[in-house]
Protein backbone atom coordinates (compact mmCIF):
# COMPACT_ATOMS: atom_id res chain seq x y z
CA UNK A 1 0.00 0.00 0.00
CA UNK A 2 1.07 3.38 -0.76
CA UNK A 3 1.91 5.98 1.65
CA UNK A 4 -0.60 8.06 3.64
CA UNK A 5 -1.18 11.48 1.72
CA UNK A 6 -1.62 13.06 5.18
CA UNK A 7 -0.62 11.75 8.55
CA UNK A 8 -1.61 13.37 12.11
CA UNK A 9 0.41 11.78 14.92
CA UNK A 10 -0.76 12.79 18.50
CA UNK A 11 -2.18 16.03 17.87
CA UNK A 12 -3.62 18.24 20.68
CA UNK A 13 -5.18 21.40 20.22
CA UNK A 14 -6.42 23.88 22.76
CA UNK A 15 -8.59 27.04 23.14
CA UNK A 16 -7.01 28.76 26.77
CA UNK A 17 -7.60 26.36 29.13
CA UNK A 18 -10.36 24.40 27.02
CA UNK A 19 -8.46 20.90 25.13
CA UNK A 20 -11.07 20.47 22.40
CA UNK A 21 -8.47 17.51 20.53
CA UNK A 22 -7.25 14.96 22.94
CA UNK A 23 -4.86 12.87 20.99
CA UNK A 24 -5.45 12.63 17.09
CA UNK A 25 -3.84 9.98 15.34
CA UNK A 26 -5.45 9.36 11.77
CA UNK A 27 -3.56 8.39 8.41
CA UNK A 28 -5.49 9.87 5.13
CA UNK A 29 -4.68 7.62 2.41
CA UNK A 30 -4.25 9.19 -1.46
CA UNK A 31 -8.10 9.61 -3.29
CA UNK A 32 -9.44 8.68 0.34
CA UNK A 33 -12.60 10.26 1.17
CA UNK A 34 -13.08 10.41 4.84
CA UNK A 35 -16.30 11.77 6.50
CA UNK A 36 -16.13 13.33 9.97
CA UNK A 37 -19.11 13.34 12.19
CA UNK A 38 -20.06 14.09 15.69
CA UNK A 39 -21.43 16.58 17.88
CA UNK A 40 -20.45 20.18 18.03
CA UNK A 41 -17.63 21.04 20.07
CA UNK A 42 -16.16 17.39 19.39
CA UNK A 43 -13.55 19.27 17.56
CA UNK A 44 -14.40 18.10 13.65
CA UNK A 45 -13.87 21.42 11.90
CA UNK A 46 -10.39 21.98 14.58
CA UNK A 47 -9.12 18.96 12.52
CA UNK A 48 -9.55 20.37 9.08
CA UNK A 49 -8.38 23.76 10.04
CA UNK A 50 -5.19 23.01 11.18
CA UNK A 51 -4.39 20.72 8.40
CA UNK A 52 -5.24 23.82 6.43
CA UNK A 53 -2.64 26.24 8.55
CA UNK A 54 -6.06 28.24 10.23
CA UNK A 55 -4.76 26.64 14.06
CA UNK A 56 -2.05 25.87 14.87
CA UNK A 57 -1.75 22.34 16.66
CA UNK A 58 -0.81 22.88 20.30
CA UNK A 59 1.32 19.47 20.01
CA UNK A 60 1.91 16.62 18.04
CA UNK A 61 2.59 16.59 13.93
CA UNK A 62 0.82 16.92 10.99
CA UNK A 63 2.34 15.51 7.63
CA UNK A 64 1.56 16.26 4.15
CA UNK A 65 2.22 13.72 1.47
CA UNK A 66 5.85 13.45 2.96
CA UNK A 67 6.59 16.99 4.47
CA UNK A 68 5.87 18.40 8.38
CA UNK A 69 3.19 21.25 7.98
CA UNK A 70 3.90 23.09 11.18
CA UNK A 71 7.04 22.25 11.78
CA UNK A 72 10.48 22.70 9.82
CA UNK A 73 14.12 21.73 10.84
CA UNK A 74 16.47 24.80 11.08
CA UNK A 75 20.01 24.03 12.37
CA UNK A 76 19.41 20.67 13.24
CA UNK A 77 16.54 21.76 15.34
CA UNK A 78 12.70 21.58 15.43
CA UNK A 79 11.38 24.72 14.98
CA UNK A 80 7.98 25.86 14.36
CA UNK A 81 7.36 26.44 10.64
CA UNK A 82 7.54 29.99 9.21
CA UNK A 83 5.09 31.30 6.78
CA UNK A 84 7.31 30.05 3.90
CA UNK A 85 7.01 26.79 4.67
CA UNK A 86 3.76 26.76 5.54
CA UNK A 87 2.99 28.38 1.67
CA UNK A 88 5.26 25.38 0.52
CA UNK A 89 3.12 22.35 1.96
CA UNK A 90 -0.13 24.13 2.03
CA UNK A 91 0.01 24.28 -1.93
CA UNK A 92 -1.40 20.72 -2.05
CA UNK A 93 -4.36 21.56 0.17
CA UNK A 94 -7.52 23.33 -0.82
CA UNK A 95 -10.69 24.19 1.83
CA UNK A 96 -14.15 24.82 1.26
CA UNK A 97 -15.69 26.80 4.07
CA UNK A 98 -19.01 27.12 5.74
CA UNK A 99 -19.83 30.45 4.79
CA UNK A 100 -18.84 30.55 1.20
CA UNK A 101 -15.86 33.60 1.77
CA UNK A 102 -16.07 34.54 -1.35
CA UNK A 103 -14.36 37.73 -2.09
CA UNK A 104 -17.08 40.27 -2.48
CA UNK A 105 -15.42 42.90 -4.67
CA UNK A 106 -14.76 40.38 -7.61
CA UNK A 107 -16.93 38.42 -10.12
CA UNK A 108 -17.25 35.15 -10.04
CA UNK A 109 -14.95 34.47 -12.88
CA UNK A 110 -12.37 36.30 -11.08
CA UNK A 111 -12.82 34.83 -7.68
CA UNK A 112 -11.52 32.18 -9.87
CA UNK A 113 -8.67 33.20 -11.44
CA UNK A 114 -7.00 35.51 -8.99
CA UNK A 115 -5.34 32.81 -6.54
CA UNK A 116 -3.65 31.19 -9.65
CA UNK A 117 -2.62 34.11 -11.56
CA UNK A 118 -1.06 35.70 -8.24
CA UNK A 119 -0.44 32.66 -5.80
CA UNK A 120 0.81 30.20 -9.00
CA UNK A 121 2.07 33.10 -11.49
CA UNK A 122 -0.64 31.07 -14.33
CA UNK A 123 -0.43 33.51 -17.44
CA UNK A 124 -4.22 35.32 -17.46
CA UNK A 125 -5.75 33.53 -20.75
CA UNK A 126 -4.95 29.67 -18.90
CA UNK A 127 -6.46 30.61 -15.41
CA UNK A 128 -9.71 32.22 -17.32
CA UNK A 129 -10.04 28.77 -19.47
CA UNK A 130 -9.42 27.03 -16.54
CA UNK A 131 -12.01 28.73 -14.28
CA UNK A 132 -14.51 28.84 -16.47
CA UNK A 133 -14.01 25.21 -17.12
CA UNK A 134 -14.77 24.64 -13.75
CA UNK A 135 -17.51 26.77 -13.03
CA UNK A 136 -18.98 25.01 -16.14
CA UNK A 137 -18.57 21.85 -13.96
CA UNK A 138 -20.25 23.45 -11.19
CA UNK A 139 -22.90 24.36 -12.77
CA UNK A 140 -22.23 28.43 -13.09
CA UNK A 141 -20.93 29.15 -16.39
CA UNK A 142 -23.94 31.34 -17.11
CA UNK A 143 -22.87 33.50 -13.84
CA UNK A 144 -19.46 34.57 -14.65
CA UNK A 145 -20.14 38.26 -14.27
CA UNK A 146 -22.01 38.36 -11.60
CA UNK A 147 -20.74 39.36 -7.91
CA UNK A 148 -21.19 37.30 -5.15
CA UNK A 149 -23.99 39.47 -3.71
CA UNK A 150 -26.35 38.76 -6.75
CA UNK A 151 -26.62 34.83 -6.28
CA UNK A 152 -27.76 32.27 -4.25
CA UNK A 153 -26.03 30.74 -1.22
CA UNK A 154 -26.15 27.23 -3.05
CA UNK A 155 -24.55 29.11 -6.48
CA UNK A 156 -22.12 30.59 -4.24
CA UNK A 157 -21.07 27.58 -2.27
CA UNK A 158 -20.68 26.01 -5.78
CA UNK A 159 -18.46 29.13 -6.87
CA UNK A 160 -16.30 28.36 -3.55
CA UNK A 161 -16.03 24.83 -4.89
CA UNK A 162 -14.72 26.13 -8.32
CA UNK A 163 -12.09 28.43 -6.83
CA UNK A 164 -11.15 25.67 -4.88
CA UNK A 165 -10.64 23.05 -7.73
CA UNK A 166 -9.00 25.74 -10.23
CA UNK A 167 -5.54 25.57 -7.54
CA UNK A 168 -5.64 21.51 -8.38
CA UNK A 169 -5.59 20.51 -4.84
CA UNK A 170 -4.23 16.97 -3.46
CA UNK A 171 -6.24 17.35 -0.71
CA UNK A 172 -10.23 19.10 -0.22
CA UNK A 173 -11.59 19.93 2.67
CA UNK A 174 -15.06 20.39 3.34
CA UNK A 175 -16.27 21.92 6.21
CA UNK A 176 -19.94 21.89 7.11
CA UNK A 177 -20.55 23.29 3.27
CA UNK A 178 -24.06 22.88 3.67
CA UNK A 179 -24.60 23.75 7.20
CA UNK A 180 -25.68 27.65 6.34
CA UNK A 181 -27.93 26.92 3.18
CA UNK A 182 -31.50 27.11 2.92
CA UNK A 183 -32.74 23.23 2.88
CA UNK A 184 -33.90 23.62 -0.82
CA UNK A 185 -30.14 24.08 -2.08
CA UNK A 186 -28.38 21.84 -0.16
CA UNK A 187 -28.98 19.36 -2.75
CA UNK A 188 -27.08 21.09 -5.86
CA UNK A 189 -23.78 21.52 -3.29
CA UNK A 190 -23.83 17.90 -2.34
CA UNK A 191 -24.68 17.40 -5.79
CA UNK A 192 -21.07 18.79 -7.09
CA UNK A 193 -19.33 17.21 -4.32
CA UNK A 194 -20.80 13.71 -5.33
CA UNK A 195 -19.20 14.32 -8.50
CA UNK A 196 -15.75 15.60 -7.79
CA UNK A 197 -15.99 12.53 -5.11
CA UNK A 198 -16.32 10.15 -8.03
CA UNK A 199 -13.71 11.60 -10.29
CA UNK A 200 -11.98 10.16 -7.28
CA UNK A 201 -8.11 11.85 -7.57
CA UNK A 202 -8.24 13.62 -4.84
CA UNK A 203 -8.13 13.03 -1.02
CA UNK A 204 -11.14 14.55 0.60
CA UNK A 205 -12.39 15.16 4.25
CA UNK A 206 -15.56 16.13 4.43
CA UNK A 207 -16.71 17.32 7.91
CA UNK A 208 -20.64 17.11 7.82
CA UNK A 209 -24.13 16.58 9.46
CA UNK A 210 -25.52 15.16 6.38
CA UNK A 211 -25.29 11.36 7.52
CA UNK A 212 -27.16 9.84 4.15
CA UNK A 213 -24.73 11.76 1.76
CA UNK A 214 -21.37 10.69 4.56
CA UNK A 215 -22.91 6.93 4.05
CA UNK A 216 -23.47 7.71 0.22
CA UNK A 217 -19.53 8.90 -0.68
CA UNK A 218 -17.32 8.15 1.97
CA UNK A 219 -14.92 5.07 1.92
CA UNK A 220 -14.27 5.34 6.02
CA UNK A 221 -16.44 7.42 8.57
CA UNK A 222 -14.70 9.07 11.51
CA UNK A 223 -16.86 9.24 14.82
CA UNK A 224 -15.62 11.79 16.77
CA UNK A 225 -16.53 12.76 20.10
CA UNK A 226 -15.06 15.02 22.95
CA UNK A 227 -12.10 15.34 21.55
CA UNK A 228 -10.93 12.11 20.33
CA UNK A 229 -12.09 10.04 17.51
CA UNK A 230 -14.12 7.73 19.29
CA UNK A 231 -15.33 5.39 16.29
CA UNK A 232 -14.04 4.84 13.23
CA UNK A 233 -14.71 2.15 10.04
CA UNK A 234 -16.46 1.83 6.31
CA UNK A 235 -19.74 3.71 6.43
CA UNK A 236 -21.75 0.62 6.97
CA UNK A 237 -19.71 -0.50 9.82
CA UNK A 238 -20.40 3.11 11.79
CA UNK A 239 -23.90 3.57 10.35
CA UNK A 240 -24.95 -0.22 11.13
CA UNK A 241 -25.14 -1.55 14.72
CA UNK A 242 -22.70 0.16 16.94
CA UNK A 243 -21.47 -1.03 20.08
CA UNK A 244 -20.47 2.73 20.69
CA UNK A 245 -23.29 4.09 23.12
CA UNK A 246 -22.17 7.65 22.26
CA UNK A 247 -22.10 6.83 18.51
CA UNK A 248 -25.67 5.51 18.88
CA UNK A 249 -27.33 8.24 20.57
CA UNK A 250 -25.87 10.68 18.10
CA UNK A 251 -26.86 9.03 15.10
CA UNK A 252 -30.50 8.84 16.58
CA UNK A 253 -31.43 11.88 16.58
CA UNK A 254 -30.36 11.70 12.62
CA UNK A 255 -33.04 9.01 11.96
CA UNK A 256 -36.40 10.51 12.52
CA UNK B 1 -18.06 105.03 9.00
CA UNK B 2 -16.98 101.51 9.69
CA UNK B 3 -20.36 100.23 7.87
CA UNK B 4 -20.01 97.65 4.58
CA UNK B 5 -18.38 98.94 1.84
CA UNK B 6 -18.69 97.43 -1.65
CA UNK B 7 -15.84 99.19 -3.06
CA UNK B 8 -13.16 97.94 0.22
CA UNK B 9 -15.28 94.51 -0.85
CA UNK B 10 -13.88 94.67 -4.84
CA UNK B 11 -10.58 96.24 -3.88
CA UNK B 12 -9.73 93.22 -1.16
CA UNK B 13 -10.97 90.39 -3.20
CA UNK B 14 -7.91 90.03 -5.13
CA UNK B 15 -5.95 90.55 -2.71
CA UNK B 16 -7.34 87.89 -0.76
CA UNK B 17 -7.80 85.28 -3.86
CA UNK B 18 -3.74 85.75 -3.76
CA UNK B 19 -3.62 83.42 -1.18
CA UNK B 20 -6.19 80.84 -2.33
CA UNK B 21 -3.42 78.84 -4.32
CA UNK B 22 -1.28 78.45 -1.22
CA UNK B 23 -4.24 77.74 1.12
CA UNK B 24 -5.90 75.22 -1.64
CA UNK B 25 -1.90 73.73 -2.11
CA UNK B 26 -0.93 73.31 1.63
CA UNK B 27 -4.54 71.69 2.09
CA UNK B 28 -4.00 68.48 -0.62
CA UNK B 29 -0.13 68.42 0.81
CA UNK B 30 -1.47 67.84 4.55
CA UNK B 31 -4.32 65.60 3.53
CA UNK B 32 -1.86 63.64 1.70
CA UNK B 33 0.48 63.36 4.41
CA UNK B 34 -2.48 62.29 6.35
CA UNK B 35 -3.35 59.57 4.08
CA UNK B 36 -0.18 58.17 3.61
CA UNK B 37 1.31 58.22 7.36
CA UNK B 38 -2.78 56.93 8.58
CA UNK B 39 -1.63 53.44 6.65
CA UNK B 40 2.22 53.89 8.62
CA UNK B 41 0.36 54.06 12.11
CA UNK B 42 -2.60 51.39 10.98
CA UNK B 43 0.59 49.04 9.92
CA UNK B 44 2.74 49.60 13.08
CA UNK B 45 -0.19 49.14 15.42
CA UNK B 46 -0.57 45.75 14.22
CA UNK B 47 2.95 44.79 15.30
CA UNK B 48 1.90 41.79 17.39
CA UNK B 49 4.49 42.77 20.15
CA UNK B 50 2.57 44.29 23.20
CA UNK B 51 4.82 46.49 24.32
CA UNK B 52 5.15 48.75 21.34
CA UNK B 53 1.54 48.47 20.41
CA UNK B 54 0.95 50.02 23.91
CA UNK B 55 3.28 52.63 22.61
CA UNK B 56 2.23 53.25 19.32
CA UNK B 57 -1.69 53.58 20.60
CA UNK B 58 -0.33 55.93 23.61
CA UNK B 59 1.66 57.90 21.25
CA UNK B 60 -1.54 58.36 18.77
CA UNK B 61 -3.80 59.14 21.84
CA UNK B 62 -1.00 61.71 22.79
CA UNK B 63 -1.04 63.50 19.35
CA UNK B 64 -4.62 63.12 19.31
CA UNK B 65 -5.42 65.19 22.35
CA UNK B 66 -3.17 67.99 21.92
CA UNK B 67 -4.60 70.69 20.14
CA UNK B 68 -3.10 70.97 16.53
CA UNK B 69 -2.15 74.50 16.89
CA UNK B 70 -0.06 73.38 20.01
CA UNK B 71 1.62 70.97 17.59
CA UNK B 72 2.58 73.85 15.21
CA UNK B 73 4.00 75.51 17.42
CA UNK B 74 6.12 73.31 18.62
CA UNK B 75 7.42 72.21 15.19
CA UNK B 76 7.78 75.44 14.31
CA UNK B 77 9.20 77.36 17.21
CA UNK B 78 10.61 74.85 19.64
CA UNK B 79 11.86 72.35 17.31
CA UNK B 80 14.65 74.08 16.19
CA UNK B 81 15.93 73.87 19.74
CA UNK B 82 15.73 70.78 20.20
CA UNK B 83 19.33 69.63 20.61
CA UNK B 84 21.04 66.81 18.37
CA UNK B 85 17.86 65.84 15.94
CA UNK B 86 16.11 69.80 15.93
CA UNK B 87 15.72 71.20 12.24
CA UNK B 88 14.39 74.59 11.62
CA UNK B 89 11.28 74.22 9.08
CA UNK B 90 10.05 76.63 6.51
CA UNK B 91 6.07 77.55 8.07
CA UNK B 92 4.80 75.32 4.78
CA UNK B 93 7.07 72.20 5.90
CA UNK B 94 6.22 72.64 9.51
CA UNK B 95 2.17 73.12 8.62
CA UNK B 96 2.17 70.38 6.83
CA UNK B 97 3.83 67.81 9.52
CA UNK B 98 1.93 69.72 12.27
CA UNK B 99 -1.44 69.50 10.28
CA UNK B 100 -0.58 65.84 8.29
CA UNK B 101 0.67 63.93 11.72
CA UNK B 102 -2.13 65.41 13.67
CA UNK B 103 -4.39 64.01 10.94
CA UNK B 104 -2.77 60.94 10.33
CA UNK B 105 -4.14 59.82 13.48
CA UNK B 106 -7.17 59.98 12.95
CA UNK B 107 -7.18 58.86 9.54
CA UNK B 108 -5.75 55.71 10.55
CA UNK B 109 -8.24 54.90 12.84
CA UNK B 110 -10.73 55.01 9.97
CA UNK B 111 -8.47 52.82 7.59
CA UNK B 112 -8.04 50.50 11.04
CA UNK B 113 -12.03 50.39 11.02
CA UNK B 114 -12.55 49.79 7.76
CA UNK B 115 -9.99 46.63 7.94
CA UNK B 116 -11.26 45.26 11.24
CA UNK B 117 -14.73 45.28 9.41
CA UNK B 118 -13.46 42.56 6.70
CA UNK B 119 -14.66 39.29 7.74
CA UNK B 120 -12.53 37.09 9.20
CA UNK B 121 -13.73 34.46 6.49
CA UNK B 122 -11.69 36.51 3.64
CA UNK B 123 -8.59 35.81 5.36
CA UNK B 124 -9.05 32.22 5.67
CA UNK B 125 -10.25 32.40 2.22
CA UNK B 126 -7.04 33.73 1.04
CA UNK B 127 -4.96 31.93 3.29
CA UNK B 128 -6.22 28.62 2.19
CA UNK B 129 -5.65 29.75 -1.36
CA UNK B 130 -2.40 30.21 -0.10
CA UNK B 131 -1.90 33.90 -1.11
CA UNK B 132 1.27 35.95 0.29
CA UNK B 133 0.79 38.08 3.44
CA UNK B 134 1.41 40.60 1.08
CA UNK B 135 -0.78 39.93 -1.52
CA UNK B 136 -3.80 38.96 1.17
CA UNK B 137 -3.92 42.81 1.76
CA UNK B 138 -2.97 44.22 -1.66
CA UNK B 139 -5.48 42.01 -3.60
CA UNK B 140 -8.51 40.70 -1.19
CA UNK B 141 -8.54 42.76 2.33
CA UNK B 142 -7.18 46.26 1.40
CA UNK B 143 -9.68 46.48 -1.84
CA UNK B 144 -12.60 45.36 0.31
CA UNK B 145 -11.88 47.93 3.82
CA UNK B 146 -10.95 51.09 1.67
CA UNK B 147 -13.73 51.61 -0.30
CA UNK B 148 -16.25 51.68 2.37
CA UNK B 149 -13.77 54.34 4.34
CA UNK B 150 -13.71 57.20 1.24
CA UNK B 151 -17.01 59.01 2.60
CA UNK B 152 -15.22 58.97 6.04
CA UNK B 153 -11.94 59.65 4.33
CA UNK B 154 -13.79 63.00 2.27
CA UNK B 155 -15.08 64.52 5.49
CA UNK B 156 -11.47 64.80 7.17
CA UNK B 157 -10.67 66.41 3.40
CA UNK B 158 -12.92 69.42 4.61
CA UNK B 159 -12.13 69.38 8.19
CA UNK B 160 -8.41 69.68 7.20
CA UNK B 161 -9.73 72.68 5.00
CA UNK B 162 -11.11 73.90 7.35
CA UNK B 163 -8.21 73.61 10.20
CA UNK B 164 -5.27 74.76 7.18
CA UNK B 165 -5.82 78.54 8.59
CA UNK B 166 -4.14 77.54 11.71
CA UNK B 167 -0.90 77.71 9.42
CA UNK B 168 -1.71 81.52 9.58
CA UNK B 169 -0.45 81.84 13.17
CA UNK B 170 3.44 80.76 11.72
CA UNK B 171 3.26 82.53 8.65
CA UNK B 172 1.89 80.64 5.67
CA UNK B 173 -0.20 83.47 3.57
CA UNK B 174 -3.60 81.36 2.57
CA UNK B 175 -6.41 83.40 2.55
CA UNK B 176 -6.94 83.85 5.90
CA UNK B 177 -2.99 85.24 6.41
CA UNK B 178 -4.10 88.24 3.13
CA UNK B 179 -7.16 89.23 4.64
CA UNK B 180 -5.29 89.75 8.11
CA UNK B 181 -2.52 91.53 6.05
CA UNK B 182 -4.87 93.61 4.54
CA UNK B 183 -7.39 94.59 7.58
CA UNK B 184 -3.93 95.77 9.37
CA UNK B 185 -3.37 97.83 6.28
CA UNK B 186 -6.28 99.31 5.88
CA UNK B 187 -7.94 99.05 9.35
CA UNK B 188 -11.30 97.61 7.38
CA UNK B 189 -11.18 94.02 8.51
CA UNK B 190 -15.41 93.49 7.94
CA UNK B 191 -15.29 92.91 4.11
CA UNK B 192 -11.41 91.24 3.81
CA UNK B 193 -12.51 88.37 6.57
CA UNK B 194 -15.89 88.32 4.92
CA UNK B 195 -14.45 87.43 1.65
CA UNK B 196 -12.71 84.69 3.49
CA UNK B 197 -15.66 83.24 4.85
CA UNK B 198 -17.13 83.17 1.69
CA UNK B 199 -14.26 81.48 0.12
CA UNK B 200 -14.49 78.60 2.26
CA UNK B 201 -18.31 78.14 1.77
CA UNK B 202 -17.88 78.18 -1.87
CA UNK B 203 -15.04 74.98 -1.36
CA UNK B 204 -16.77 73.43 1.12
CA UNK B 205 -20.06 73.02 0.47
CA UNK B 206 -20.02 71.53 -3.05
CA UNK B 207 -17.37 68.93 -1.80
CA UNK B 208 -19.50 68.37 1.41
CA UNK B 209 -22.59 67.63 -1.37
CA UNK B 210 -20.01 65.13 -3.28
CA UNK B 211 -19.04 63.24 0.04
CA UNK B 212 -22.86 62.58 0.67
CA UNK B 213 -23.21 61.63 -2.97
CA UNK B 214 -20.46 59.21 -2.66
CA UNK B 215 -21.46 58.24 0.69
CA UNK B 216 -24.57 57.04 -0.79
CA UNK B 217 -22.87 55.27 -3.88
CA UNK B 218 -20.77 53.64 -1.74
CA UNK B 219 -23.89 52.33 0.86
CA UNK B 220 -25.31 51.08 -2.22
CA UNK B 221 -22.54 49.21 -3.66
CA UNK B 222 -22.16 47.25 -0.39
CA UNK B 223 -25.79 46.48 0.11
CA UNK B 224 -26.63 43.41 -2.13
CA UNK B 225 -30.37 44.07 -2.48
CA UNK B 226 -29.82 47.79 -4.40
CA UNK B 227 -27.36 46.01 -6.12
CA UNK B 228 -29.60 43.48 -7.43
CA UNK B 229 -32.22 45.85 -8.43
CA UNK B 230 -29.83 47.62 -10.64
CA UNK B 231 -28.84 44.33 -12.25
CA UNK B 232 -32.71 43.77 -12.35
CA UNK B 233 -32.86 47.12 -14.57
CA UNK B 234 -30.69 45.88 -16.76
CA UNK B 235 -27.63 48.94 -16.20
CA UNK B 236 -24.87 46.13 -15.94
CA UNK B 237 -23.08 45.26 -13.19
CA UNK B 238 -21.03 47.93 -10.70
CA UNK B 239 -17.56 48.55 -10.59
Amino acid sequence: MNEPMVKFKDVHKSFGDVEVLKGINLDLMPAEKVAVIGPSGSGKTTIIRMLMTLEQPTSGSIIVDGENLWQMEKSGRLVTANEKHLRQVRGDIGMVFQHFNLFPHMTILQNCMTAPIHVKQENKASAKARAIEMLDKVGLGDKLDNYPSQISGGQKQRVAMARALVMRPKIMLFDEVTSALDPELVEEVLEVIRDIAHEGRMTMVLVTHEMEFARDIADRVLFLDKGVIAEQGTPSEVFGHSENERLDSFLRRFRR
Amino acid sequence: MNSWSWEVFFDAFPAVLEGLGITISLTIACYLFALVFGFGWTFIRRIPIKPIRWLIIWVMEFIRSTPPLVQLFFIFYAWPMVPVIGVALDPFTSAVLGLGIHYSTYIGEVYRSGIENVDSGQWEASTALNFSNRQKWTKIILPQAIPPTIPMLGNYLIIMFKEVPLASTIGVLGILSMANDYGAQYWRYLEPLTIVAILFLILSYPSAILINRLEKKMNRRFDKKTVLGRMNKGKGAVM
